[in-house]
This record gives structure tokens, C-alpha cells and sequence, in this order.
């Protein structure tokens, strides 16, 4: 009896009450910085600076808000633009540029298609970081330091958008359904947009919402490029927020809450689409 | 469907009349060139801003370069790195980095595991619990950092209060930026509370990829689920674990925006009064943007990519080793 009870493999054990007040805890903790993000940004100075510390969400939030909105020198809403325009054409072009590219990689033969797909892979393991200085440079002679496309130029393509699409482009079409198609007479882009696209709907949502993510909370390279410009993203006007010799807490955090919001709601809509990808990525 | 959509379009096409020339010249674009032209822009885009500031990166390192004085050019040598050699700056900074790192992969990576494995039950809302976790991922550096600045401050600190409900430090709050190693948990904390969520579900996917007869066959010995997840599980997710480990050397070497907004000043750059917490990605960043010599920080940078290459090899071979050195 007690060696059927232990043979259950993890996945097909029940979670005990303890698993899922340990969940609870869990989620508890991932979650309560965010709330504490928007208790402050409700709160007046006098609630923040009370202890115990207040948790529960006072009453301040339009007043904090259009402080933050109306600062000098921060340029917050049109920051949140900003990383809006920048978000949205970094991710419409990865997707462009890497399920053509997948596709290339996964369907098409020509000469040279493993060692280039190895090369791609290789670029993702150089530190991005190690060229910043070069590149600061660089975009100093295009004469784009300080403007969005300095922050968008680098983020056109991404090697794992090129691989993640050449693995799921792989697995998700048959051979004999491009095969066919050319038979047919369709050209290669056609094929692209009349089999491939369709097919590959649910890797695009994935890595659209990876790359959004990954686009608007840059932070390093938007803060040497945009910094002291009018056109920073919003990580950039939120590090500004937070300088200067008398910070406001409640201004600051009522930003930071801004500037969360629209990933907290991407979360809730498309939170099942990037445990897929995030998940999915681990194993290829 | 869409094959036979295409395939019953045009039957009446021939399929092997000669063609004419212009579409001879067609097809044969389509399939010798075209492929090339769909790959381009990746390799493109990657050679202006990926490959080309790399290389140019090694030559601004050998030479002058101030942005505060653009006649003070010319080869410098070896001097950059001479310098960076004595600079008590740069070792402050490096071991911070080292200290900052080992405090936040080491439970980061465990904590992982434990939630992992609490995911790979039968569990109810399933897909709820593995969104939930993944908020900290999604939420923006710079906004929790801000927070976790908040949670750490020395007066009216959350951290502090709850400290004091455990009975320390009533009469002197703990002054988390005045010392190195608080700042380090502080900073630490913030890296693990970003990450455990993400690495947790790459553990779960190796987790669920494990054949259900590895589990039956050990429980003949009277495996109990503590000794099922280190005697099995791990094992069997050994090159997720790699994979992880990886991942996080590179990032929490480079780690850069969490010491930069625990300032209570971000502008300055400084990583404390004294320095406390400034990590190497941070006085790059001061020494090229701030000190505005972009030769010396080009070394630095040269310098950090060294040390990320030798320090990933020897964690993917320590772990290897860990895991059985398969």
C-alpha cells in the first residue's frame, strides 16, 4: 500500500493545504511590492512617514498624480509616450524581422543555413553590456544620442526572437505544406504570409509580449542615451523623479505606479500566453 | 486546410511546362536569394549595434577618449588598463559586485527550486499560481527599486518596523545604506524578489518533462518527496539548472539599475556615501557619464566581460560537477 502512495510521480500528487498556503504566501510577497507601490502613491506625506507604516490606501492619488504629471523638467507624460512608441516599434519589428528570419532558418534551404544559425546563437551570449561605450559613441556620429531612435535602432531584432521563431516555425509547419505551396507557384514571402503567419499567431503573441516587457523596463542603455533630454522613456523620468536633494516619496512612487500599470494589465490579459513562453523557452 | 485551399486553386496550372524566361529568372531569385534577403536585417542590425560597438569598444579602451575634451585623443596604450589595475575604485566595485551576486543567485536559484517543485503537484488553478509568481517579472526595475528604496529607508523603513516587531533595533533603526553588507541584502532582496518567479518556471517546465516511471521506479526504495526532489528531480533537470546558473552570472555580474535607484541621489552614480554598494555595470557607468572618460570606462567594460566569461565557466563546471558530472 504505502509503495502506490509513494510512487505517484510529483505530477500527479494532490497539493496539500500546506502547498497552497505556501503558494498563498508566495503570491503574497511577489505582489506586495506592487501594492505598496499604489498605497504610497495614495497616500500624503504624513501617512508615509508614520509607523507602523500605513498599508491601506489613502485617499491622495489624484493630487500625487497630477503633481507627477506636472513636474518641470521630468517630462512624464510625454515619457510615458515615449516608451509607448519606443515599446511598440521595437516589438512590431522584432516580430516582423524574426519570424521572417525564423522562417528563413526552419523552411528554406540555401547555403550556409546551419552555420549562420549557429552564429545567431552564438550572438546571445555576448553581454550586451559590453559594448555601451562603443555604441554611445557610435550613435554620437549618427548624431541619434538623445533621441528615441538611439533607443530604438538596437532593438529592431533580437537573436532569441530569430531562434525562438526558427524552433516554433519548425515544429508547428509541415515541409510538405511549404513544399506544396510552391508547387503551386506561391513565392517565398507569400508562403510567408498566406501559411507561416497564420501558423505562428500564438509564438508571435509570445514574443511580442516578452520583447514589450523586456522593451519598456529598459533602464541602462534609455538613462546614458536620453538622460537630461526632453525625450526620455519612463524609466528615465522615474530615475529623475527619484534625484535631486528633497524627493518626494509619494510623487515618486505615484509614477512608478503609472509606469507599472499598463505591464500589470498585459500580465492579467496575456499572463497564460508568457508562462507558455517563458516555459517553453527553457526546454529548447 | 490551407493545403488544400492552395493545392485546389489553380489545378489547371501546368506543373512542369518550360517556363519563360522572366519567370525562370523569378524562381530562381526566390529561391537562391531570397532566403538570404529574409535573414539580413537580422545580421545587419546586429552587425552596426552588436558586433561593430564590441570591437570598437577594445579600440576606445587603447586610446584617449573624453567627451569633456575632444582634443585629448590619440592611442593611450596599455594606460587605461594599467590604471584600472591600481584603482582602488574599481576592486571596491568588483567586490561589491561579488558580494551582491553570491547573496542574490545562491537563494535565488534555491528558493526557485522549492517553488518549482511546490508547482509540479496537482494542483488546483494552476495556471493562476504561475501567473501570480510572475508579477515581479513583469514589473519595472526602476518602479520596484523605487519601492524597495522606500522599504528600506532608515526612518519610517517598512523593513525596520518589522524588524522591530522581532525586537531589533528599537533604540538605533538599522541604517541599511550606512554599511556595506546591509546594503548588499537590501540590494540582493530586491534581485531575488525580481527573479525567483521566472527561474521557477523554467524549473517547472524541465520539472514536467520528467518521465513518470523515473519517479515509480525510486519509490520502490522509499523515496519520500524531500528525497525525491534532490535524488531525482535535480538531477534530472541538471541542464536547466546549468542554463540558470548561467544566465544569472551574466546578469547579476552586469547588475546595474537596482545600486543605481537604492541611491538616495541616483544622479550622482556614487553606490552609497562611501561606496558601499557600487557594482562594477555602476562605475562604468560614473566613470564614462559623469567623469565623461569613455576610454577608461571602455576598459572597465573589457575588464567585466573577462571576469563574467571566466566566472560562467567556472559555475557551469562547479555545477556540472554538483549535479554528477554527466
Amino acid at each position: 500500500m504505502s509503495s502506490r502512495l509513494l510512487s505517484r510521480a510529483p505530477q500527479d500528487t494532490p497539493g496539500t493545504w500546506k502547498s497552497y498556503l505556501a503558494l498563498t504566501l508566495i503570491l503574497l510577497v511577489s505582489a506586495f511590492p506592487v501594492y505598496w507601490m499604489f498605497v504610497i502613491a495614495t497616500s500624503t506625506d504624513e501617512a508615509v512617514m508614520s509607523s507602523p507604516p500605513s498599508v491601506i490606501p489613502g485617499s491622495n492619488l489624484m493630487t500625487n498624480l497630477s503633481e507627477v504629471f506636472g513636474m518641470q523638467d521630468v517630462y512624464f507624460t510625454a515619457s510615458l509616450i515615449n516608451s509607448l512608441i519606443v515599446a511598440v516599434v521595437v516589438t512590431a519589428s522584432t516580430l516582423f524581422f524574426c519570424s521572417l528570419a525564423g522562417f528563413a532558418f526552419a523552411k528554406l534551404r540555401f547555403k550556409g543555413n546551419n552555420v549562420l544559425m549557429f552564429v545567431v546563437i552564438l550572438t546571445l551570449t555576448v553581454p550586451n553590456q559590453l559594448g555601451v561605450v562603443a555604441l554611445y559613441i557610435l550613435m554620437g556620429k549618427l548624431g541619434w544620442n538623445g533621441q528615441l531612435l538611439a533607443v530604438i535602432a538596437p532593438g529592431l531584432v533580437s537573436a532569441f526572437g530569430v531562434f525562438y521563431m526558427r524552433q516554433f516555425i519548425a515544429h508547428a509547419i509541415p515541409d510538405e505544406l511549404v513544399e506544396a505551396a510552391r508547387i503551386d507557384g506561391a513565392l517565398t514571402l507569400r508562403i510567408y504570409w498566406t501559411v507561416v503567419v497564420p501558423a505562428i499567431r500564438p509564438a508571435l503573441a509570445v514574443l511580442g509580449l516578452l520583447t514589450f516587457v523586456a522593451t519598456w523596463n529598459d533602464f541602462q542603455w534609455p538613462l546614458i542615451t536620453l538622460n537630461g533630454t526632453d525625450f526620455p522613456t519612463s524609466m528615465v523620468a522615474l530615475s529623475d523623479l527619484a534625484s535631486g536633494n528633497y524627493v518626494v516619496y509619494r510623487r515618486v512612487l505615484a509614477g512608478a505606479f503609472v509606469a507599472t500599470v499598463p505591464l500589470v494589465i498585459l500580465l492579467l490579459l496575456g499572463g497564460r500566453q508568457l508562462v507558455r513562453g517563458i516555459m517553453e523557452g527553457a526546454l529548447k | 486546410m490551407a493545403l488544400t485551399d492552395v493545392r485546389v486553386a489553380r489545378p489547371e496550372e501546368p506543373k512542369h511546362a518550360p517556363p519563360n524566361r522572366a519567370k525562370f529568372w523569378l524562381y530562381r531569385f526566390d529561391t537562391k536569394t531570397v532566403p538570404y534577403l529574409l535573414i539580413a536585417p537580422f545580421f545587419l542590425l546586429f552587425a552596426v549595434f552588436g558586433l561593430f560597438p564590441i570591437i570598437f569598444n577594445g579600440i576606445v579602451a587603447l586610446r584617449n577618449w573624453r567627451l569633456d575634451d575632444p582634443t585629448l585623443t590619440g592611442w593611450a596604450g596599455m594606460a587605461n588598463f594599467s590604471a584600472l589595475v591600481q584603482d582602488t575604485d574599481f576592486w571596491d566595485a568588483l567586490l561589491n559586485t561579488f558580494g551582491i551576486f553570491i547573496l542574490s543567485t545562491v537563494p535565488q536559484l534555491l528558493l526557485a527550486l522549492m517553488i518549482a517543485n511546490l508547482l509540479n503537484r496537482k494542483l488546483r488553478g494552476s495556471t493562476f499560481w504561475r501567473i501570480g509568481i510572475l508579477l515581479p517579472y513583469v514589473t519595472p526595475v526602476a518602479a520596484s527599486t523605487l519601492v524597495f528604496a522606500i522599504f528600506f529607508s532608515r526612518d519610517y523603513g517598512m523593513a525596520n518596523w518589522l524588524l522591530s516587531l522581532v525586537g531589533f533595533g528599537q533604540e538605533q533603526p538599522l541604517d541599511w545604506r550606512a554599511s556595506t553588507w546591509s546594503s548588499w541584502l537590501a540590494i540582493a532582496t530586491m534581485v531575488n524578489w525580481k527573479w525567483i518567479g521566472y527561474n521557477a518556471l523554467l524549473y517547472l517546465s524541465a520539472m514536467q518533462a520528467i518521465p513518470k516511471d523515473v519517479y515509480e521506479a525510486a519509490a520502490v526504495d522509499g523515496a519520500g518527496p524531500w528525497k525525491q526532489l534532490w535524488a531525482i528531480t535535480v538531477p534530472m533537470i541538471q541542464p536547466v539548472v546549468l542554463f540558470t546558473v548561467i544566465l544569472s552570472t551574466i546578469g547579476g555580474l552586469q547588475l546595474f539599475s537596482e545600486p543605481m535607484l537604492f541611491d538616495e541621489n541616483p544622479a550622482l552614480a556614487n553606490g552609497g556615501y562611501d561606496h558601499e554598494w557600487r557594482t562594477i555595470a555602476q562605475l562604468i557607468y560614473k566613470v564614462g557619464w559623469r567623469d565623461l572618460d569613455l576610454g577608461y570606462a571602455a576598459a572597465m567594460s573589457w575588464a567585466l566581460f573577462l571576469i563574467i566569461l571566466i566566472v560562467a565557466g567556472v559555475n557551469y563546471l562547479a555545477t556540472r560537477r554538483l549535479g554528477g558530472g554527466k
